[in-house]
């Protein structure tokens, strides 16, 4: 029965391939392959699911292709289906079909009618990858597809400006639970010198011994779960991004935003339960991340007088309560809990524009005029304070960019001096000499090689962040990216001899195609006006779709997402950092977390927004 | 109808104001009511959705010429007004913008010497149309210089307390206020509360200790008062979508249920406090004054805006794509003014409609099931203004068109049945704890109701139905016996005198004072849609915005009442003891009708009534066939009750955001006798007013007529035409993405501004052309009477419409140029004939997209039947 866990990735894949080559005016087509497919989706895990009761409901696990292997490192497929997959994938495919066929007419002669329905196909696909993966790797690659049609979706009407603005925005809190997820693998490798997959993590003896001679470790890895669980279900102090994220059409929010993708974290928890089920901290920050949740959150809703916000933040609290069952134990509650609030939120979001028009004839029969009071008692000015704080988001989305973002960019933009012909003749230079260093290693001092790692992370970071705040050129941008992940490549090369060209080439194959395809799409659009100034939208693809999509390609491939072998040469590349180099864990760590971001915002920022030519009809920046 | 147009006075008083503004703007003093005046008149006029009233988007210049008002506006505020270049010459390429016509446009316009330079001009020279827009630029300074993105900064939070404020129903906890007033309400709050809106002390000193005054406000944002009111627009104009809102409420605070006090002024306060706020949160507290650092000069945004070649390249365009559909039209009127027409002897009915252009495919397919019918068309409040009270409603309804404020209160009473709830749409889902419960078990039914709705859809509570605007079976309170019976100023029903007034007038209108059918049908018209904010815009225009059914009751009772008619018979209308009025509604979307109050007919009537009732169901398939070719869900070529179930299901599916499509097309306004057109296929493109200028030789009845057709007919005309060729900036933009603010507009994001106007989903299929009324009069008659009110005559010496006369004895056309009539030759001289009416409409192409080049080649030519 194992075998047949695969279909349930193959089938949206090729679904996914084929909407790709259908023309865009197509629209019964489109929507007819992508219901299709969703359907047999649906009618296989049903049957499934019928088999699998009927024996006894069997836990199963099968490894899948192995993408890498020597010695020390293996990575491969695992696929993984007990319970609780069961009941996300049902609760999944039932809704992304409803949704699919509910789009059909709803998205009828939309723009991106095409790109809606590839990218729900998409989506379908990385979060069967979730459910379905039996180790972290598998779980990562979807989870990876996840956040890239999160961000594609939030952005689906990408000539205006809070769209692309608010889609970055996500993307950015996504990326930082993204980091956290790579953090526990590597550290997850460390500790168990293996891929352990989750079903060996079921084996409660190992897991507990383990734990008990590496505590801060465990706590560590759970810790970083946890984050990424918080983020991805917008729990505190994350919460802010997911009424940001109901930018797209109602049905992709419902999908999305209202139900499977924000209930990830709940997955991701439930998934990970035996690992830190013996920590007692953890719990205890699941319960406070739970409680303080559901109570700020709730009382957010409460005074929203937007209607999807309101839901939003609704939502949020009840994941905050399903939070705390699963901390305590109560998984089943959870399953149902998690199953209610999907129907119910998904739904609500769906008939949302109907408010309107069923509150106002309420309205008409039932209105009672408030009774006002506004007295200068304590009680009343605890009251008001609360008001204020509730209407304000309790400063959330404030506090986020504030101290998270603003930081990276004050740091970024003191470091203009790299434009410089001489900073980057020496900074050429340096790289020669850390070239030089890798391949001529016996004649370096000791001391200074073991520093080298450690300066060229650094500097990798450095020119990271550069392009992360460059308001200039997009070109300098992109080159600053590209010479950042040199020097990390370099740096880890440095430092670990078995760092073998193999494991360089499979990190660089990907990234240095894309690199060029990038730099040649970015090249090109400059020929047109000479302008491709970061510091204001562009809306290239009004004009120049097509470039727009091939760079779009390119910044993923460089960023490793998992259609090319860079992705595996990341996870290559961390588990040669050790566990007690936490200095170089963390450059390490922030430079992914920005490149994606900096050459995402390069994207957004040439091709998308409002269009820079105004012949036609530009929509308002405030839409 | 007839009374005075206040809401087009107001605007006349304004334009003079304005007219003198310009002096005002190069005069360095800054005059805080004259701005906050000049602002109320450029924003957006959109009242809450709830009511939706079509207006012209660009009422604001209305007192210039139509071309010289569009390319000043799009110059200052930066609008698209026109279609663009390139798409009119991809028209010209496909042949929907006909070349005959556009010679003979250049030829008018430039003389035939001219002829080949400018027709080179629009088919290949090449002009740069990118139009920078003067709104905005001072305070983009704030970027450029200061390096502080201050609409981001205040923006999201100012949009969230004034909506929290304004909220009508969604949040669960209110903003704490006394209603004293928004700026009041925020001291109040910001005075016993720990915490703040603002991020700093300075701002919130000003607002509790200050004196709160915009001049001092912009003293410290602006410094130099030579920038005040440049400041202003643009800070207004960078959301104006609430700023619009904001200023429609204060001027109309009844416009919400649950009122609100608020005014522009109020909202200023505020802005410039969060501007003062972000500003020194963002650069410290030593910030100077924008006009320190600003190099240009305040700039006059009301400047004349010259005229450019590109300018004229457009307008010869624009021309010519209206006069290539309008030429067909008057080619057809000319054929059928030859054609002899013989009224039926035996008339089976009389129905009036509205005179809304989708009535005129119903009331093609009536006098087609029925050829023994007569069709009249008339202002869908049938003349009777009032305001209805449902039973138990705790507001009154408006019953008539908006710039009327009527002195009638019509109440409801013995409703029978109970109306019905939305489990699924409680708050209580948004709490903490019922919210719990509800996600455990309601959450499953959800699921379980989202099946249902997409594979059965059905009618529902939360449907907005045209039918449950009114009871079928309730009663009315319409005759009033006793002047005494009062409510809130309102006098409850009407007085026998009064009733025979208003159906002496309507009959006399339409030209129906002899020759009565045994029935005559009263056909209100309303919709029904699904998950649609914009429900309101589907609605009867004349109704303000709401279904008709009342009025059609109301008349139909006085039209049956026999002291009415004791009373016309006096005044020599005499109609049969056997004919009776029946009220009825039809559902424009879902393509019902329903009757009201059938017990009162004759036993011989009954009879006819039965028959007639078939026949409108026969002409209610063809007209559901006839609408189903533009929509993609439904294949016409089904059979009649197929495709009948299909519309039906589009009026009760969540997931169809076009249930129907509105005005989207209308082009002519038709003021004569049905037969002008009887025999043309026009596309529901047309509105219809029933007139016959034979009991009406000095036009006295035409003045009340035509007074309407203006704000009602070419405010939608010109709603649907901006909308159409700027859907960013004058329309709603997509509907996929709305959310409901505050259950008074729609913004996209939760940080957006709000978007009046029209979603693209109703004018993708519209052609942006400028409405054509057609009358049915002596020219000398005509002019006489449109010049007889100014506000009216705005309209044509404007040519914010076009008008021509049909001479009815000489049959000849004269259009309506520069203050006189002269005469007008159709170029077209054959029009295609439909034979098989079910087969053309099979073979009728459907829009590939809706790009306008596209689009447009959905909307049929005219043919004759």
């Amino acid at each position: 029965m194992s075998q047949l866990l695969q279909f349930f990735i193959w089938i949206p894949f090729f679904g996914f391939i084929v909407s790709m080559l259908i023309p865009r005016k197509k629209e019964s087509i489109l929507s007819g392959i992508a219901i299709s497919t969703i359907g047999i989706n649906l009618a296989g895990i049903l049957i499934l699911v019928v088999f699998w009761l009927l024996n006894s409901s069997p836990t199963l696990d099968i490894k899948h292709i192995v993408l890498f292997e020597t010695e020390d490192i293996e990575i491969f497929i695992d696929f993984y289906f007990d319970k609780i997959t069961a009941v996300f994938a049902v609760v999944g495919a039932i809704l992304t079909f409803l949704v699919a066929v509910f789009s059909r007419f709803y998205l009828h002669r939309e723009e991106g009618f095409k790109r809606f329905f590839t990218t729900i196909l998409l989506f379908f696909l990385g979060y069967n990858l979730v459910i379905f993966s039996g180790n972290f790797e598998t779980l990562f690659i979807g989870w990876e597809i996840l956040g890239i049609c999160s961000f594609l979706l939030i952005a689906f009407y990408r000539d205006r400006y809070l769209p692309v603005k608010n889609g970055l925005k996500v993307l950015s809190i996504y990326r930082l639970g993204d980091i956290c997820l790579i953090l526990a693998m590597w550290m997850s490798h460390h500790l168990w010198h293996e891929n352990i997959t989750f079903l060996e993590i079921n084996d409660l003896k190992l897991v507990a011994e383990h734990i008990k001679e590496h505590n801060w470790y465990a706590f560590f890895i759970a810790l970083m779960i946890l984050i990424a669980a918080a983020a991805k279900s917008a729990q505190l102090p994350f919460s802010s991004w997911l009424p940001r994220a109901m930018e797209g059409p109602t049905t992709s929010s419902a999908v999305f935003y209202g139900s499977l993708s924000v209930h990830l974290g709940v997955f991701l928890l439930l998934r990970t339960f035996p690992y830190w089920e013996s920590i007692f901290i953890i719990k205890v920050l699941i319960v406070c991340t739970g409680i303080f949740t559901g109570i700020i959150a709730t009382s957010i809703a409460k005074v929203q007088s937007s209607v999807k916000t309101q839901i939003a933040y609704s939502a949020i609290a009840q994941i905050g309560l399903i939070f705390i069952e699963i901390a305590l134990g109560f998984h089943d509650l959870a399953l149902v809990h998690f199953t209610g609030n999907a129907f119910l939120r998904a739904y609500q979001l769906l008939v949302s524009p109907s408010v309107l028009g069923y509150k106002i004839h309420d309205m008409v029969f039932n209105f009672e005029p408030k009774k006002l009071r506004n007295t200068n008692t304590l009680l009343n000015k605890v009251k008001n304070s609360f008001y204020i704080l509730s209407l304000k988001e309790w400063n959330l989305d404030f506090i986020l960019y504030h101290f998270l973002w603003n930081p990276v960019k004050w740091v970024g933009k003191k470091l203009d001096f790299f434009k410089r012909k001489m900073s980057v003749a020496s900074l050429s230079i340096i790289y020669l000499f850390g070239l030089y260093c890798n391949l001529f290693q016996s004649s370096i001092p000791v001391d200074l090689f073991d520093l080298l790692p450690f300066l060229f992370s650094f500097l990798g970071l450095l020119l990271i962040l550069k392009a992360f705040a460059e308001r200039g050129d997009a070109l300098w941008a992109w080159s600053f990216v590209i010479g950042g992940q040199l020097f990390i490549t370099l740096s880890i090369a440095l430092l670990n001899e078995n760092f073998g060209h193999n494991h360089i080439l499979m990190y660089l194959s990907g990234s240095v195609v894309s690199a060029i395809v990038g730099f040649i799409c970015l090249k090109k659009i400059k020929s047109f006006d000479n302008n491709i100034e970061l510091n204001q939208f562009h809306g290239y693809t009004y004009e120049h779709p097509k470039i727009g999509f091939i760079f779009l390609l390119s910044c993923l491939g460089f960023a490793g997402l998992p259609f090319t072998p860079t992705f595996i040469g990341i996870d290559i590349l961390f588990s040669h950092i050790h566990k007690h180099q936490e200095i170089l864990i963390i450059f390490t760590a922030l430079s992914f977390v920005l490149i994606e971001l900096s050459i995402v915002r390069i994207y957004a920022r040439i091709f998308l927004g409002q269009h820079k030519k105004a012949y036609h009809a530009i929509a308002y920046r405030s839409s | 109808m007839n009374e005075l147009d206040s809401r087009q006075k107001n605007v006349l008083t304004n334009e003079k104001i304005i007219d003198n503004s310009s002096s005002i703007l190069s005069n360095p003093s800054f005059d805080e009511t004259l701005v906050l005046h000049e602002l109320k008149h450029y924003l957006p006029s959109q009242t809450p959705l709830k009511d939706f009233i079509h207006h012209n988007s660009l009422h604001a210049f209305q007192h210039l010429k139509f071309y010289e008002a569009i390319f000043k506006a799009s110059k200052i505020f930066g609008y698209q007004v026109t279609m663009q270049l390139k798409e009119y010459r991809e028209l010209y390429e496909t042949g929907r913008i006909k070349d005959t016509i556009l010679e003979r446009i250049i030829i008018e316009k430039k003389g035939r010497e001219n002829l080949v330079k400018w027709k080179g001009y629009l088919l290949s020279k090449d002009y740069d149309a990118s139009n920078l827009a003067r709104i905005g630029q001072l305070r983009a300074h704030w970027k450029s210089l200061y390096k502080t993105d201050l609409d981001s900064l205040v923006q999201p939070l100012l949009f969230r307390i004034l909506c929290s404020y304004l909220d009508q129903g969604i949040s669960i906890w209110n903003f704490p206020s006394e209603n004293k007033g928004f700026l009041s309400s925020i001291r109040e709050l910001e005075k016993n509360s720990f915490t703040s809106f603002f991020k700093t002390e300075r701002a919130k000193q000003l607002l509790l200790n200050g004196t709160c005054k915009i001049t001092d406000l912009l003293k410290i944002v602006v410094g130099d008062e030579a920038y005040y009111e440049q400041y202003l627009f643009d800070q207004q104009f960078s959301h104006q979508g609430w700023s619009g809102m904001v200023s429609s409420i204060e001027d109309q605070p009844q416009s919400l249920l649950d009122q609100k006090k608020i005014s522009l002024h109020d909202l200023i306060v505020f802005e410039l406090l969060l501007e003062i706020d972000a500003l020194n949160f963002q650069l410290g507290k030593d910030w100077k004054p924008l006009s320190t650092k600003v190099n240009s000069k305040p700039l006059n945004l009301f400047s004349d805006v010259p005229s450019t070649e590109l300018n004229e390249v457009f307008t010869i365009f624009q021309e010519t794509f209206e006069w290539s559909y309008y030429d067909e039209v008057l080619a057809g009127i000319a054929l059928e003014k030859k054609r002899k027409h013989v009224d039926p002897v035996n008339k089976s009915f009389q129905a009036m409609f509205c005179i809304d252009e989708r009535e005129c495919s119903l009331r093609r397919h009536i006098e087609k099931t029925d050829p023994n019918c007569e069709t009249f068309g008339t202002p869908g409040f049938f003349a009777v203004e009032f305001y209805f009270q449902p039973e138990n409603g705790k507001f009154y309804d408006k019953l008539c068109p908006a710039p009327v404020t009527p002195k009638y209160l019509i109440k409801e009473f013995n409703v029978k049945g109970k109306r019905e709830h939305e489990l699924l749409y409680t708050n209580k889902t948004h709490t903490f704890f019922l919210g719990t419960l509800i996600s455990l078990t309601l959450g499953f039914f959800a699921g379980v109701r989202l099946f249902m709705n997409i594979f059965r859809p059905k009618m529902s509570p939360a449907i907005s139905n045209a039918f449950t605007h009114m009871t079928k079976d309730s009663e009315l309170i319409i005759e009033n016996k006793n002047l005494e019976d009062r409510e809130n100023d309102l006098q409850i029903g009407f007085t026998i005198e009064e009733m025979a007034t208003r159906v002496e007038g309507l009959l006399r209108g339409i030209g129906l004072t002899k020759g009565f059918a045994p029935i005559v049908y009263v056909m209100a018209h309303g919709s029904s849609s699904a998950n649609n904010p914009h429900h309101g815009a589907h609605d009867c225009g004349a109704c303000s915005g709401r279904p008709g059914s009342v009025n059609a009751k109301v008349f139909s009772f006085m039209a049956n009442h026999l002291k009415v008619r004791e009373l016309l018979n006096a005044k020599g209308i005499c109609i049969p003891d056997e004919t009776q009025f029946v009220g009825c509604l039809h559902d424009t979307a879902g393509d019902e009708i329903e009757f009201y109050d059938e017990q009162v007919l004759l036993p011989k009537n009954i009879e006819n009534h039965k028959k007639n009732k078939s026949a409108f169901e026969s002409a209610l398939d063809l007209n559901t066939k006839e609408r189903s070719r533009r929509f993609a869900s439904i294949n016409t070529k089904n059979e009649l009750q197929k495709v009948r179930k299909a519309i039906k299901d589009r009026s009760v599916s969540l997931f169809e955001p076009r249930p129907e499509l509105g005005h989207g097309t209308n082009t002519l306004c038709i003021v004569g006798s049905r037969n002008l057109t009887k025999g043309l296929f026009l596309d529901r493109r047309a509105f219809m007013n029933s007139y016959d200028y034979k009991t009406d030789p000095q036009g006295q009845l035409l003045t009340g007529i035509m007074k309407p057709l203006g704000p009602v007919c070419g405010g939608i005309n010109l709603e649907y035409y901006f909308s159409r060729v700027d859907n960013h900036k004058f329309g709603a933009g997509t509907k996929l993405p709305h959310n409901v603010m505050g259950l008074i507009g729609v913004a996209n994001s939760c940080d957006g501004d709000l978007r009046p106007g029209l979603p693209v989903q109703m004018i993708e299929v519209h052609d942006p052309v400028r409405l054509l009324i057609i009358v049915e009069h002596f020219p000398e008659v005509v002019l006489k009477t449109i010049q007889a009110v100014s506000e009216m005559y705005e309209w044509f010496i404007n040519d914010w419409v076009h008008l021509v006369a049909i001479d009815p004895e000489t049959n000849k056309f004269y259009y309506f140029k520069d203050g006189g009539f002269t005469e007008y030759t159709p170029i077209t001289n054959e029009l295609g004939v439909i034979e098989n009416f079910n087969a053309f409409m099979e073979s009728a192409v459907e829009m590939e997209t809706n790009y306008i080049v596209d689009a447009t080649q959905e909307n049929l030519p005219v043919y004759r039947l």
